[in-house]
């Protein structure tokens, strides 16, 4: 048990470090995307109704694969939706960004 | 214990969600970051179901197919606008999965150790304060219910013996190993989630969502303690910790603590002993303003979220090119909030092709507004209040704003003189430089470009 202790420490600690500059454009895709990450409980939901003999066990199995699957998918596609937008528009923001040069444009990270 | 195998393939998968959320941090590999994290969530999946689906497996696929039925056009067809309550839903639904994930095990196995127990009522716990929490959310953005705090009659003494409860109620669990008051807790759960967030007011929502995201990630990296799985403890761990981080990012950026948001919950009071009915309001017609911008050297765009309800983006771009031609500057200020979510507007504007150049954040404009001929404020509110910096007693007091009153003009384009989504009065729409244009911004936007060609 206390490995499992063990790896939720030093996962804490990667978990503040990855996250801990981000531009505030990002902060909504971010949230997106941890928040399809967490729907991870899905394994736990398949794992757990695997080995499910009885009808009520079976029946809130399933409804949480059920759930997690929205999660899981809905998280990344709606993360993917948004970060699509961004990306249409790098290679005119590239080009702009040498015309618009001296006029103080500041880069903000994108 | 898992074989070999299954435990690389986990770890594999944890590596992914690691690298996924380093990248979504970073504007050049966010999207592909998100579509390893999804690479990674395949791979487990598979791993799981191939490894632990010793029964049922049908069944496991036929709700996997479901949830995929339901998930995949939910996200594609949600309009941008409505993208954070989609969020908070997509939340709420991973919280009740894991509180379902723990009582089910729980059923299972009635008898395991303590620590185990422990786990349990964690995880039983917090998935369900994140699910209807979550709900809640998604109803108070969705504008079902009102965007208002609600404070119930002895609110506070309430949550407080219901958080109570809730404390004996796991406990018991722990000592009694009864599945019926394991059940009990769920229910004080989500009267808790119901609780934490009837309270926080329209423009804080989204730092709620982002706390209740840490929340499932917690729920799920203890629901890993009760099925002993590290891949659930490590995943939902790293959500925790990010979600945290992030929420606070996000409560910086509106310049208010934390506890203001979550216990601060808005005093009317304050804000109403400073209304004054006799107040004047210019309101002018659209060649007023048509010839005001046409005129002007510099326009600063302050969009809100009342211009991406009205689908105004598109509009708001041509009359922006059709300034531009004329010779004037144009940008756009964003806020950091803008829309529902920190980001969010520059989701929406990236969307309607609005060129990225021309959006300039907080520290790059208010230092030179003063020398700014025209603000037009487009369905925005509580980010150019001017109560946020000079006013201690406004409840948004702290945020930081667009100064826009210390700009020559403002043109204030605006459905009504409803207050905005904080429900907080706006002393700049008395200002004598401002402006009132009324109407649907599309609309009002769309006339003002015929207008503008006129000039």
């Amino acid at each position: 048990m206390i490995d499992l202790l063990t790896i939720f420490v030093l996962a804490v600690f990667v978990g503040f470090e990855v996250v801990s500059k981000v531009s505030t454009i990002l902060h909504t895709p971010l949230m997106s995307g941890a928040n399809a990450i967490h729907g991870v409980i899905l394994v736990g939901a398949i794992l757990i109704t695997g080995r499910a003999e009885h009808a009520l066990e079976i029946a809130l199995g399933l409804a949480a694969v059920f759930l997690a699957t929205v999660n899981v998918v809905g998280g990344f596609v709606v993360t993917d939706r948004m970060l699509e937008m961004f990306k249409g528009h790098k290679p005119v923001k590239a080009a702009k960004a040498v015309e618009a040069q001296g006029n103080g444009h500041k880069e903000t990270g994108k | 214990m898992s074989p070999t195998w299954v435990q690389l393939a986990y770890l594999a998968a944890a590596l992914c969600f690691v690298l996924a959320l380093k990248g979504l941090s970073t504007p050049k590999y966010a999207r592909a970051g998100n579509l390893l994290g999804a690479a990674g969530m395949a791979l487990a999946v598979v791993t799981a179901y191939v490894h632990g689906a010793v029964h049922n497996e049908l069944l496991i696929l036929l709700a996997v197919a479901a949830g995929v039925a339901v998930g995949i056009p939910a996200a594609r067809s949600v309009k941008m606008t409505a993208i954070p309550q989609m969020v908070a839903l997509f939340n709420g639904v991973g919280g009740a999965a894991a509180a379902l994930v723990a009582l089910t095990e729980f059923l299972e196995v009635p008898d395991g150790s303590v620590l185990f127990q422990v786990a349990t009522v964690l995880t039983v716990l917090i998935g369900s304060v994140s699910f209807s929490g979550s709900v809640v959310t998604f109803l108070k953005l969705q504008e079902i219910m009102t965007t208002r705090p609600v404070l119930l009659p002895a609110g506070q003494a309430v949550s407080i013996g219901v958080a109570a409860a809730s404390v004996l109620l796991a406990l018991s669990v722990v000592v009694s190993g009864s599945g019926l008051l394991l059940v009990l807790l769920a229910l004080a759960g989500l009267a808790l989630g119901v609780l934490f967030v009837l309270p926080v007011g329209g423009a804080d929502v989204p730092i709620a969502i982002s706390l209740l995201n840490a929340f499932t990630g917690l729920a799920v990296a203890a629901s890993g303690y009760v099925l002993a799985n590290t891949l659930l403890i490590v995943a939902g761990t790293l959500v925790g910790a990010s979600g945290t981080i992030l929420t606070r990012l996000m409560a910086q950026a509106m310049g208010r603590p934390l506890t203001n948001i979550l216990f601060g919950a808005f005093k009317p009071t304050a804000a109403a002993a400073q209304t004054d009915e006799h107040r004047t309001v210019r309101s002018g017609t659209v060649e007023d303003v048509a010839i005001l911008l046409g005129y002007a050297h510099s326009v600063l765009v302050v969009p809100g979220y009342g211009l991406a309800v009205a689908q105004g983006q598109h509009a708001a771009r041509e009359l922006a090119a059709v300034l531009e031609q004329r010779g004037i500057t144009v940008h756009y200020g964003i806020h950091p909030v803008a829309g529902r979510m920190p980001g969010h507007m520059n989701v929406l504007l990236a969307e309607a092709d609005v060129p990225y150049e021309q959006l300039k954040e907080l520290d790059d404009v208010n230092p030179g507004i003063g020398s700014v001929d025209v603000v037009l404020v487009v369905g925005a509110n509580d980010v150019v209040n001017p109560g946020a910096r000079d006013e201690p007693s406004s409840p948004i007091y702290g945020m930081p704003i667009f100064d826009v009153d210390r700009a020559k003009a403002v043109v204030f384009m605006k459905r009504s003189m409803r207050p905005g989504f904080a429900g907080v009065d706006n002393s700049l729409l008395y200002n004598p430089k401002t402006t009132m244009l009324f109407g649907d911004a599309k609309d009002s936007l769309t006339k003002l470009l015929a207008a503008v060609k006129q000039v």
